[in-house]
Protein backbone atom coordinates (compact mmCIF):
# COMPACT_ATOMS: atom_id res chain seq x y z
CA UNK A 1 0.00 0.00 0.00
CA UNK A 2 1.67 3.23 -0.37
CA UNK A 3 1.17 5.55 3.21
CA UNK A 4 0.57 8.84 1.61
CA UNK A 5 -2.56 10.56 -0.09
CA UNK A 6 -0.76 12.28 -2.79
CA UNK A 7 2.32 11.22 -5.09
CA UNK A 8 4.56 14.29 -5.15
CA UNK A 9 7.99 12.88 -5.58
CA UNK A 10 9.92 9.41 -5.63
CA UNK A 11 12.58 10.84 -3.35
CA UNK A 12 10.05 10.44 -0.47
CA UNK A 13 8.62 7.14 -1.75
CA UNK A 14 10.18 3.48 -0.19
CA UNK A 15 11.51 0.57 -2.43
CA UNK A 16 8.65 -1.47 -0.86
CA UNK A 17 5.54 1.35 -3.01
CA UNK A 18 7.34 1.51 -6.09
CA UNK A 19 7.61 -2.06 -6.72
CA UNK A 20 3.79 -2.16 -5.77
CA UNK A 21 3.01 0.72 -8.48
CA UNK A 22 5.33 -1.18 -10.81
CA UNK A 23 3.62 -4.38 -10.70
CA UNK A 24 0.28 -2.44 -10.24
CA UNK A 25 1.13 -0.59 -13.65
CA UNK A 26 1.98 -4.45 -15.29
CA UNK A 27 -1.52 -5.59 -14.54
CA UNK A 28 -2.95 -2.63 -16.24
CA UNK A 29 -0.93 -3.19 -19.14
CA UNK A 30 -2.82 -6.42 -19.66
CA UNK A 31 -6.17 -4.30 -19.32
CA UNK A 32 -5.04 -2.63 -21.93
CA UNK A 33 -4.77 -5.65 -24.26
CA UNK A 34 -8.21 -6.68 -23.94
CA UNK A 35 -11.52 -6.45 -26.06
CA UNK A 36 -12.62 -3.93 -24.16
CA UNK A 37 -9.77 -2.07 -22.64
CA UNK A 38 -11.03 -0.59 -19.02
CA UNK A 39 -12.22 -1.43 -16.00
CA UNK A 40 -15.05 0.18 -13.68
CA UNK A 41 -12.80 0.69 -10.56
CA UNK A 42 -13.32 4.20 -10.35
CA UNK A 43 -16.60 5.33 -11.71
CA UNK A 44 -17.36 6.83 -9.01
CA UNK A 45 -14.21 9.19 -8.80
CA UNK A 46 -14.01 12.51 -9.94
CA UNK A 47 -10.48 13.32 -11.15
CA UNK A 48 -9.24 17.40 -12.21
CA UNK A 49 -6.54 17.49 -14.24
CA UNK A 50 -4.78 20.90 -13.75
CA UNK A 51 -2.35 21.95 -16.26
CA UNK A 52 -0.79 25.24 -15.06
CA UNK A 53 2.08 24.72 -17.81
CA UNK A 54 1.30 23.36 -21.85
CA UNK A 55 1.58 19.58 -21.84
CA UNK A 56 0.76 17.19 -24.63
CA UNK A 57 1.74 13.86 -24.19
CA UNK A 58 1.51 13.98 -20.05
CA UNK A 59 -1.96 15.49 -20.12
CA UNK A 60 -3.02 13.03 -22.64
CA UNK A 61 -1.62 10.16 -20.92
CA UNK A 62 -3.18 11.39 -17.54
CA UNK A 63 -6.68 12.01 -19.37
CA UNK A 64 -6.49 8.47 -21.04
CA UNK A 65 -5.37 6.31 -17.51
CA UNK A 66 -8.27 8.15 -15.87
CA UNK A 67 -10.62 7.38 -18.51
CA UNK A 68 -9.22 3.67 -18.86
CA UNK A 69 -10.57 3.72 -14.74
CA UNK A 70 -13.93 4.89 -15.74
CA UNK A 71 -13.59 8.06 -13.81
CA UNK A 72 -15.48 11.37 -14.25
CA UNK A 73 -12.57 13.87 -15.62
CA UNK A 74 -12.35 17.76 -15.77
CA UNK A 75 -9.64 19.39 -17.83
CA UNK A 76 -8.19 23.07 -16.77
CA UNK A 77 -5.67 24.57 -18.69
CA UNK A 78 -3.80 28.01 -17.51
CA UNK A 79 -4.93 29.77 -20.60
CA UNK A 80 -8.48 29.58 -20.54
CA UNK A 81 -8.62 29.68 -16.23
CA UNK A 82 -9.39 32.52 -14.04
CA UNK A 83 -5.54 32.31 -13.20
CA UNK A 84 -5.50 35.07 -15.67
CA UNK A 85 -8.37 37.22 -13.97
CA UNK A 86 -5.78 37.46 -10.46
CA UNK A 87 -6.73 33.99 -8.38
CA UNK A 88 -4.69 32.37 -6.59
CA UNK A 89 -3.82 28.48 -6.59
CA UNK A 90 -5.64 27.98 -3.68
CA UNK A 91 -8.62 29.61 -4.64
CA UNK A 92 -8.95 27.95 -7.61
CA UNK A 93 -8.71 24.80 -5.90
CA UNK A 94 -11.06 25.54 -3.49
CA UNK A 95 -13.16 26.37 -6.15
CA UNK A 96 -12.73 22.91 -8.19
CA UNK A 97 -12.74 20.52 -4.87
CA UNK A 98 -16.25 22.82 -3.89
CA UNK A 99 -17.81 20.67 -6.93
CA UNK A 100 -16.52 17.39 -5.03
CA UNK A 101 -13.97 16.00 -7.04
CA UNK A 102 -11.37 13.68 -5.43
CA UNK A 103 -8.07 14.07 -6.75
CA UNK A 104 -5.92 16.74 -8.65
CA UNK A 105 -3.75 15.71 -11.07
CA UNK A 106 -1.44 19.20 -11.25
CA UNK A 107 1.40 20.46 -13.67
CA UNK A 108 2.58 23.42 -12.68
CA UNK A 109 6.15 25.87 -13.44
CA UNK A 110 6.77 26.27 -9.59
CA UNK A 111 9.12 23.90 -7.87
CA UNK A 112 7.25 22.97 -4.67
CA UNK A 113 3.68 23.43 -6.12
CA UNK A 114 2.34 20.25 -5.89
CA UNK A 115 3.67 19.63 -2.33
CA UNK A 116 2.18 23.41 -1.40
CA UNK A 117 -1.60 22.17 -2.87
CA UNK A 118 -1.53 19.06 -1.13
CA UNK A 119 -0.85 20.51 2.22
CA UNK A 120 -3.93 22.92 1.96
CA UNK A 121 -6.40 19.91 0.19
CA UNK A 122 -8.08 16.79 1.89
CA UNK A 123 -8.19 15.86 -2.15
CA UNK A 124 -5.29 13.50 -3.19
CA UNK A 125 -2.29 15.42 -5.41
CA UNK A 126 -0.61 13.56 -8.35
CA UNK A 127 2.26 15.85 -9.09
CA UNK A 128 2.45 16.21 -13.12
CA UNK A 129 5.48 17.84 -13.38
CA UNK A 130 6.30 21.03 -11.18
CA UNK A 131 9.37 23.30 -12.02
CA UNK A 132 12.90 22.16 -11.71
CA UNK A 133 11.67 19.64 -8.61
CA UNK A 134 10.25 16.06 -9.85
CA UNK A 135 8.31 14.39 -12.47
CA UNK A 136 6.93 11.23 -10.59
CA UNK A 137 5.04 9.36 -12.87
CA UNK A 138 7.37 10.27 -15.76
CA UNK A 139 10.54 8.55 -13.59
CA UNK A 140 8.07 5.71 -12.98
CA UNK A 141 7.53 4.76 -16.68
CA UNK A 142 10.73 5.05 -17.28
CA UNK A 143 11.74 2.71 -14.35
CA UNK A 144 9.02 0.30 -15.96
CA UNK A 145 10.46 0.21 -18.91
CA UNK A 146 13.97 -0.82 -18.10
CA UNK A 147 12.38 -3.23 -15.76
CA UNK A 148 10.82 -4.78 -18.85
CA UNK A 149 14.21 -5.19 -20.71
CA UNK A 150 16.26 -6.02 -18.16
CA UNK A 151 14.12 -7.61 -15.67
CA UNK A 152 15.26 -5.94 -12.69
CA UNK A 153 17.04 -2.78 -11.83
CA UNK A 154 19.23 -3.66 -8.89
CA UNK A 155 22.92 -3.66 -9.36
CA UNK A 156 22.04 -2.37 -13.51
CA UNK A 157 23.69 0.73 -14.86
CA UNK A 158 21.63 3.80 -16.14
CA UNK A 159 23.12 6.97 -17.92
CA UNK A 160 21.25 10.37 -17.53
CA UNK A 161 22.19 12.46 -20.20
CA UNK A 162 21.67 15.94 -20.31
CA UNK A 163 20.33 19.19 -18.55
CA UNK A 164 20.29 17.71 -15.27
CA UNK A 165 20.28 21.00 -13.87
CA UNK A 166 16.65 21.88 -15.43
CA UNK A 167 15.39 18.53 -15.44
CA UNK A 168 12.87 17.22 -13.06
CA UNK A 169 12.73 14.16 -15.31
CA UNK A 170 16.67 13.74 -14.20
CA UNK A 171 15.77 14.27 -10.57
CA UNK A 172 12.66 11.56 -10.59
CA UNK A 173 14.52 9.43 -12.13
CA UNK A 174 17.83 9.35 -9.62
CA UNK A 175 15.67 8.77 -7.01
CA UNK A 176 13.50 6.48 -7.96
CA UNK A 177 16.68 4.37 -9.55
CA UNK A 178 18.46 4.33 -6.54
CA UNK A 179 16.09 3.03 -4.24
CA UNK A 180 15.92 0.58 -6.79
CA UNK A 181 19.36 -0.21 -6.36
CA UNK A 182 20.34 0.53 -10.21
CA UNK A 183 23.94 2.84 -10.43
CA UNK A 184 23.52 5.99 -11.83
CA UNK A 185 25.62 8.37 -13.94
CA UNK A 186 24.54 11.83 -14.87
CA UNK A 187 26.29 12.93 -18.01
CA UNK A 188 26.37 16.45 -19.40
CA UNK A 189 28.06 20.12 -19.96
CA UNK A 190 29.61 20.97 -16.54
CA UNK A 191 27.20 23.91 -16.49
CA UNK A 192 24.37 22.01 -16.29
CA UNK A 193 25.62 19.33 -13.86
CA UNK A 194 24.68 20.52 -10.41
CA UNK A 195 26.77 20.07 -6.89
CA UNK A 196 26.41 17.32 -5.11
CA UNK A 197 25.36 15.01 -7.38
CA UNK A 198 27.47 12.73 -5.21
CA UNK A 199 24.41 13.02 -1.91
CA UNK A 200 21.83 11.81 -4.33
CA UNK A 201 23.87 8.48 -5.00
CA UNK A 202 24.86 8.78 -8.62
CA UNK A 203 28.45 9.18 -10.20
CA UNK A 204 29.00 12.35 -12.53
CA UNK A 205 30.43 12.23 -15.94
CA UNK A 206 31.44 15.33 -18.36
CA UNK A 207 32.50 12.56 -21.28
CA UNK A 208 29.62 11.01 -23.23
CA UNK A 209 31.48 8.31 -24.76
CA UNK A 210 33.31 7.58 -21.36
CA UNK A 211 30.01 6.98 -19.06
CA UNK A 212 27.74 4.78 -21.46
CA UNK A 213 30.38 2.43 -21.83
CA UNK A 214 29.27 -0.89 -20.46
CA UNK A 215 26.04 1.07 -19.52
CA UNK A 216 22.71 -1.09 -19.46
CA UNK A 217 20.56 1.78 -20.40
CA UNK A 218 21.01 5.45 -21.81
CA UNK A 219 18.19 8.06 -20.78
CA UNK A 220 18.50 10.70 -23.19
CA UNK A 221 16.73 13.97 -21.63
CA UNK A 222 15.29 16.82 -23.98
CA UNK A 223 17.48 20.21 -24.29
CA UNK A 224 14.63 22.21 -22.94
CA UNK A 225 15.39 25.49 -24.69
CA UNK A 226 12.80 27.27 -23.01
CA UNK A 227 14.63 26.91 -19.76
CA UNK A 228 18.27 27.62 -21.27
CA UNK A 229 19.78 30.97 -20.21
CA UNK A 230 22.97 32.00 -21.68
CA UNK A 231 25.40 31.29 -18.80
CA UNK A 232 24.13 27.31 -18.71
CA UNK A 233 23.54 26.51 -22.66
CA UNK A 234 26.35 26.83 -25.05
CA UNK A 235 24.37 26.39 -28.22
CA UNK A 236 22.50 23.23 -30.34
CA UNK A 237 25.07 23.20 -32.37
CA UNK A 238 28.13 22.70 -29.72
CA UNK A 239 25.55 20.59 -27.39
CA UNK A 240 25.19 18.38 -30.20
CA UNK A 241 29.13 17.67 -30.72
CA UNK A 242 29.41 16.80 -27.59
CA UNK A 243 26.66 15.18 -26.36
CA UNK A 244 24.11 13.79 -29.18
CA UNK A 245 23.51 10.52 -28.94
CA UNK A 246 24.38 8.82 -32.12
CA UNK A 247 24.58 5.16 -33.82
CA UNK A 248 28.48 5.04 -33.84
CA UNK A 249 28.54 5.89 -29.89
CA UNK A 250 26.06 3.00 -29.56
CA UNK A 251 27.50 0.98 -31.30
CA UNK A 252 30.41 0.98 -29.05
CA UNK A 253 27.82 0.08 -25.93
CA UNK A 254 26.92 -3.14 -25.24
CA UNK A 255 24.38 -4.89 -27.51
CA UNK A 256 21.61 -5.01 -25.18
CA UNK A 257 22.32 -1.25 -23.89
CA UNK A 258 19.10 0.25 -24.87
CA UNK A 259 17.79 4.22 -25.59
CA UNK A 260 15.01 5.89 -23.90
CA UNK A 261 13.67 9.32 -24.30
CA UNK A 262 10.73 11.38 -22.58
CA UNK A 263 10.17 13.14 -25.91
CA UNK A 264 9.28 15.43 -27.23
CA UNK A 265 12.80 15.46 -29.17
CA UNK A 266 14.67 17.53 -30.52
CA UNK A 267 16.06 15.34 -33.47
CA UNK A 268 19.64 16.02 -34.23
CA UNK A 269 20.10 18.10 -30.82
CA UNK A 270 20.37 15.52 -28.29
CA UNK A 271 19.76 12.46 -30.38
CA UNK A 272 19.83 11.70 -33.82
CA UNK A 273 17.17 10.62 -35.92
CA UNK A 274 18.87 6.57 -36.71
CA UNK A 275 19.02 6.51 -32.88
CA UNK A 276 15.25 7.97 -32.36
CA UNK A 277 14.17 5.53 -35.25
CA UNK A 278 16.51 2.90 -34.27
CA UNK A 279 16.29 -0.96 -33.09
CA UNK A 280 18.11 0.22 -29.66
CA UNK A 281 15.18 2.86 -28.65
CA UNK A 282 11.85 1.84 -26.25
CA UNK A 283 10.33 5.30 -27.00
CA UNK A 284 6.92 3.95 -27.73
CA UNK A 285 6.90 1.47 -24.87
CA UNK A 286 7.36 4.25 -22.78
CA UNK A 287 4.51 5.70 -24.07
CA UNK A 288 2.53 2.75 -23.54
CA UNK A 289 3.75 2.42 -20.22
CA UNK A 290 3.50 5.85 -19.20
CA UNK A 291 -0.69 5.34 -19.50
CA UNK A 292 -0.42 2.04 -17.26
CA UNK A 293 1.74 3.14 -14.35
CA UNK A 294 -0.79 6.74 -14.33
CA UNK A 295 -3.83 4.06 -13.74
CA UNK A 296 -1.87 2.60 -11.27
CA UNK A 297 -0.56 5.66 -9.41
CA UNK A 298 -4.22 7.32 -9.48
CA UNK A 299 -6.05 3.49 -8.15
CA UNK A 300 -3.30 3.07 -5.47
CA UNK A 301 -4.36 6.88 -4.25
CA UNK A 302 -7.72 5.95 -4.44
CA UNK A 303 -8.53 3.45 -1.39
CA UNK A 304 -10.27 3.95 1.36
CA UNK A 305 -9.11 4.63 5.02
CA UNK A 306 -6.34 2.36 6.35
CA UNK A 307 -8.58 1.56 9.61
CA UNK A 308 -10.88 -0.56 6.67
CA UNK A 309 -7.76 -3.34 6.23
CA UNK A 310 -8.50 -7.33 6.19
CA UNK A 311 -12.31 -6.86 5.38
CA UNK A 312 -13.15 -9.86 3.84
CA UNK A 313 -15.62 -10.61 0.77
CA UNK A 314 -16.70 -14.05 -0.22
CA UNK B 1 -6.57 -10.62 14.46
CA UNK B 2 -6.01 -14.24 14.88
CA UNK B 3 -8.40 -16.90 12.90
CA UNK B 4 -9.43 -19.29 15.56
CA UNK B 5 -10.48 -22.58 14.30
CA UNK B 6 -13.96 -24.10 15.38
CA UNK B 7 -14.53 -27.44 13.81
CA UNK B 8 -13.10 -29.32 10.24
CA UNK B 9 -15.80 -29.36 7.52
CA UNK B 10 -13.93 -31.34 4.88
CA UNK B 11 -10.73 -33.41 4.97
CA UNK B 12 -8.27 -33.88 2.53
CA UNK B 13 -10.17 -36.71 1.25
CA UNK B 14 -13.58 -35.59 0.87
CA UNK B 15 -12.50 -32.30 -0.54
CA UNK B 16 -11.17 -34.29 -3.27
CA UNK B 17 -14.33 -36.60 -3.78
CA UNK B 18 -16.03 -32.97 -3.86
CA UNK B 19 -14.03 -31.99 -6.71
CA UNK B 20 -14.14 -35.04 -8.41
CA UNK B 21 -18.56 -35.28 -8.48
CA UNK B 22 -18.00 -31.18 -9.22
CA UNK B 23 -16.09 -32.39 -12.47
CA UNK B 24 -18.60 -35.20 -12.88
CA UNK B 25 -21.79 -33.00 -12.83
CA UNK B 26 -20.12 -30.38 -14.98
CA UNK B 27 -19.47 -32.92 -17.71
CA UNK B 28 -22.98 -34.80 -17.54
CA UNK B 29 -24.95 -31.64 -17.39
CA UNK B 30 -22.54 -29.86 -20.52
CA UNK B 31 -22.91 -33.32 -22.11
CA UNK B 32 -18.74 -33.53 -22.70
CA UNK B 33 -15.86 -30.57 -23.19
CA UNK B 34 -17.00 -29.07 -26.18
CA UNK B 35 -17.25 -25.43 -26.02
CA UNK B 36 -16.38 -25.75 -22.25
CA UNK B 37 -13.45 -23.61 -20.49
CA UNK B 38 -12.34 -23.25 -16.80
CA UNK B 39 -12.14 -19.66 -15.26
CA UNK B 40 -10.72 -19.67 -11.56
CA UNK B 41 -11.31 -16.51 -9.43
CA UNK B 42 -7.75 -15.54 -7.67
CA UNK B 43 -6.53 -16.92 -5.23
CA UNK B 44 -8.02 -20.28 -4.60
CA UNK B 45 -10.93 -20.28 -7.36
CA UNK B 46 -7.73 -21.22 -9.48
CA UNK B 47 -5.93 -23.69 -8.06
CA UNK B 48 -9.53 -25.64 -7.35
CA UNK B 49 -10.32 -24.69 -11.42
CA UNK B 50 -7.33 -26.47 -11.63
CA UNK B 51 -8.31 -29.54 -10.07
CA UNK B 52 -11.31 -29.60 -12.02
CA UNK B 53 -9.72 -29.36 -15.19
CA UNK B 54 -6.95 -32.61 -14.07
CA UNK B 55 -10.63 -34.72 -12.87
CA UNK B 56 -12.16 -33.99 -15.99
CA UNK B 57 -9.27 -35.11 -17.92
CA UNK B 58 -8.79 -38.08 -15.76
CA UNK B 59 -12.10 -39.44 -17.53
CA UNK B 60 -12.63 -37.84 -20.57
CA UNK B 61 -8.75 -37.91 -21.99
CA UNK B 62 -8.45 -34.20 -22.65
CA UNK B 63 -8.85 -30.81 -20.47
CA UNK B 64 -10.92 -27.61 -21.02
CA UNK B 65 -8.75 -24.44 -21.36
CA UNK B 66 -8.41 -22.84 -18.13
CA UNK B 67 -7.91 -19.25 -17.54
CA UNK B 68 -7.49 -16.98 -13.94
CA UNK B 69 -9.74 -13.68 -12.83
CA UNK B 70 -8.70 -11.19 -10.42
CA UNK B 71 -11.72 -8.96 -10.12
CA UNK B 72 -10.60 -6.45 -7.95
CA UNK B 73 -11.24 -3.65 -10.57
CA UNK B 74 -14.03 -4.90 -10.82
CA UNK B 75 -15.00 -4.42 -6.80
CA UNK B 76 -17.91 -2.46 -5.76
CA UNK B 77 -16.23 -1.44 -2.42
CA UNK B 78 -12.88 0.47 -3.16
CA UNK B 79 -13.60 3.15 -1.10
CA UNK B 80 -15.06 1.26 2.45
CA UNK B 81 -12.25 -1.20 1.94
CA UNK B 82 -8.92 0.64 2.97
CA UNK B 83 -5.90 0.25 1.25
CA UNK B 84 -6.76 -1.07 -2.43
CA UNK B 85 -5.96 -4.44 -2.31
CA UNK B 86 -2.41 -5.85 -4.29
CA UNK B 87 -3.71 -7.58 -8.05
CA UNK B 88 -3.88 -10.65 -8.84
CA UNK B 89 -3.30 -12.36 -12.42
CA UNK B 90 -6.00 -12.19 -14.74
CA UNK B 91 -5.49 -14.80 -18.13
CA UNK B 92 -7.82 -15.54 -20.33
CA UNK B 93 -5.56 -16.75 -23.14
CA UNK B 94 -8.44 -18.14 -25.30
CA UNK B 95 -11.38 -15.95 -26.84
CA UNK B 96 -14.53 -16.63 -24.96
CA UNK B 97 -17.32 -16.37 -27.40
CA UNK B 98 -19.82 -18.45 -27.72
CA UNK B 99 -18.42 -20.89 -25.34
CA UNK B 100 -19.57 -22.48 -22.11
CA UNK B 101 -17.81 -20.82 -18.93
CA UNK B 102 -17.32 -22.36 -15.88
CA UNK B 103 -16.53 -19.64 -13.16
CA UNK B 104 -14.94 -21.52 -10.07
CA UNK B 105 -14.40 -19.80 -6.87
CA UNK B 106 -13.87 -21.71 -3.47
CA UNK B 107 -16.38 -19.81 -0.85
CA UNK B 108 -19.58 -18.24 -2.02
CA UNK B 109 -21.03 -15.94 -0.17
CA UNK B 110 -22.58 -12.91 -0.60
CA UNK B 111 -22.38 -12.92 -4.46
CA UNK B 112 -20.58 -9.98 -4.41
CA UNK B 113 -17.52 -11.33 -6.25
CA UNK B 114 -19.23 -13.15 -8.37
CA UNK B 115 -21.45 -10.41 -9.64
CA UNK B 116 -17.66 -8.77 -10.14
CA UNK B 117 -16.72 -11.61 -12.00
CA UNK B 118 -19.54 -11.94 -14.44
CA UNK B 119 -18.71 -8.12 -15.40
CA UNK B 120 -15.31 -8.57 -16.11
CA UNK B 121 -16.17 -12.10 -18.03
CA UNK B 122 -18.45 -9.76 -19.88
CA UNK B 123 -15.82 -7.63 -20.85
CA UNK B 124 -13.79 -10.58 -22.54
CA UNK B 125 -16.56 -11.34 -24.85
CA UNK B 126 -20.08 -12.75 -25.45
CA UNK B 127 -19.94 -16.21 -23.66
CA UNK B 128 -23.11 -18.57 -24.85
CA UNK B 129 -23.05 -19.49 -20.91
CA UNK B 130 -21.75 -19.03 -17.46
CA UNK B 131 -22.37 -21.29 -14.75
CA UNK B 132 -20.68 -21.45 -10.84
CA UNK B 133 -18.87 -23.90 -9.56
CA UNK B 134 -17.87 -23.73 -5.66
CA UNK B 135 -16.49 -25.95 -3.11
CA UNK B 136 -18.87 -24.31 -0.24
CA UNK B 137 -21.71 -22.41 -0.42
CA UNK B 138 -22.39 -20.56 3.11
CA UNK B 139 -25.33 -18.60 2.46
CA UNK B 140 -25.93 -15.39 3.10
CA UNK B 141 -26.66 -13.44 -0.33
CA UNK B 142 -26.83 -10.18 -0.80
CA UNK B 143 -27.52 -10.55 -4.54
CA UNK B 144 -29.70 -12.89 -6.80
CA UNK B 145 -26.62 -15.23 -7.59
CA UNK B 146 -26.89 -18.81 -6.96
CA UNK B 147 -24.41 -22.02 -8.00
CA UNK B 148 -24.59 -24.78 -10.54
CA UNK B 149 -22.37 -26.75 -9.05
CA UNK B 150 -21.69 -27.02 -4.92
CA UNK B 151 -19.29 -29.57 -3.35
CA UNK B 152 -20.84 -28.80 -0.07
CA UNK B 153 -23.58 -26.82 1.29
CA UNK B 154 -22.65 -24.94 5.06
CA UNK B 155 -24.86 -22.78 7.36
CA UNK B 156 -23.20 -20.92 8.75
CA UNK B 157 -23.24 -17.40 10.87
CA UNK B 158 -21.74 -13.64 9.71
CA UNK B 159 -19.27 -13.91 11.95
CA UNK B 160 -18.03 -17.24 11.41
CA UNK B 161 -14.68 -17.93 8.45
CA UNK B 162 -14.81 -20.34 6.01
CA UNK B 163 -11.20 -21.26 5.14
CA UNK B 164 -10.53 -23.33 2.26
CA UNK B 165 -6.95 -24.70 1.85
CA UNK B 166 -5.22 -26.13 -0.95
CA UNK B 167 -1.72 -27.51 -1.16
CA UNK B 168 -0.15 -24.64 -3.31
CA UNK B 169 -1.03 -21.99 -0.95
CA UNK B 170 -1.65 -23.12 2.16
CA UNK B 171 0.32 -26.31 2.10
CA UNK B 172 -2.14 -28.71 2.73
CA UNK B 173 -5.87 -29.13 1.67
CA UNK B 174 -9.65 -29.37 3.58
CA UNK B 175 -11.71 -27.08 4.69
CA UNK B 176 -12.07 -25.34 8.07
CA UNK B 177 -14.69 -23.00 9.92
CA UNK B 178 -13.44 -20.12 12.42
CA UNK B 179 -13.96 -17.50 13.90
CA UNK B 180 -11.74 -13.66 13.49
CA UNK B 181 -10.68 -13.33 17.19
CA UNK B 182 -9.46 -9.70 18.25
CA UNK B 183 -6.08 -10.00 20.49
Amino acid sequence: MLRNKDLLDLESLTAAEIKLILDTAEAFLAVMRRPVPKVPILRDKTIVNLFFESSTRTRISFELAEKRLSADIVNFSAATSSLSKGETLKDTVDNILAMRADMVVMRHSASGAARYLADRIPAGVVNAGDGMHEHPTQGLLDMLTMRQRMGTLQGKRVVIVGDIMHSRVARSNIWGLTKMGAKVTVCGPPPMIPVQMEEMGCTVDYDLRHAIEGADAINVLRIQLERQTVQTFPGNREYARLYRLDDEMLAATKPSCFVLHPGPMNRDVEITSEVADGRRQVILDQVTNGVAVRMAVIYLLSGGAPENLGENLN
Amino acid sequence: MNFHEKAQIMDPQRMRRAIVRIALEIVEKNKGIDDLVLVGIQRRGVNLARSIAQAIEKNEGAAPPMGTLDITFYRDDLSTLGPVPKVGKTDIGFDINGKTVILVDDVLYTGRTVRAALDELMDFGRARRIELAVLIDRGHRELPIRPDFVGKNVPTSRKEVIKVMVEEIDGREGVVVGEIVEE
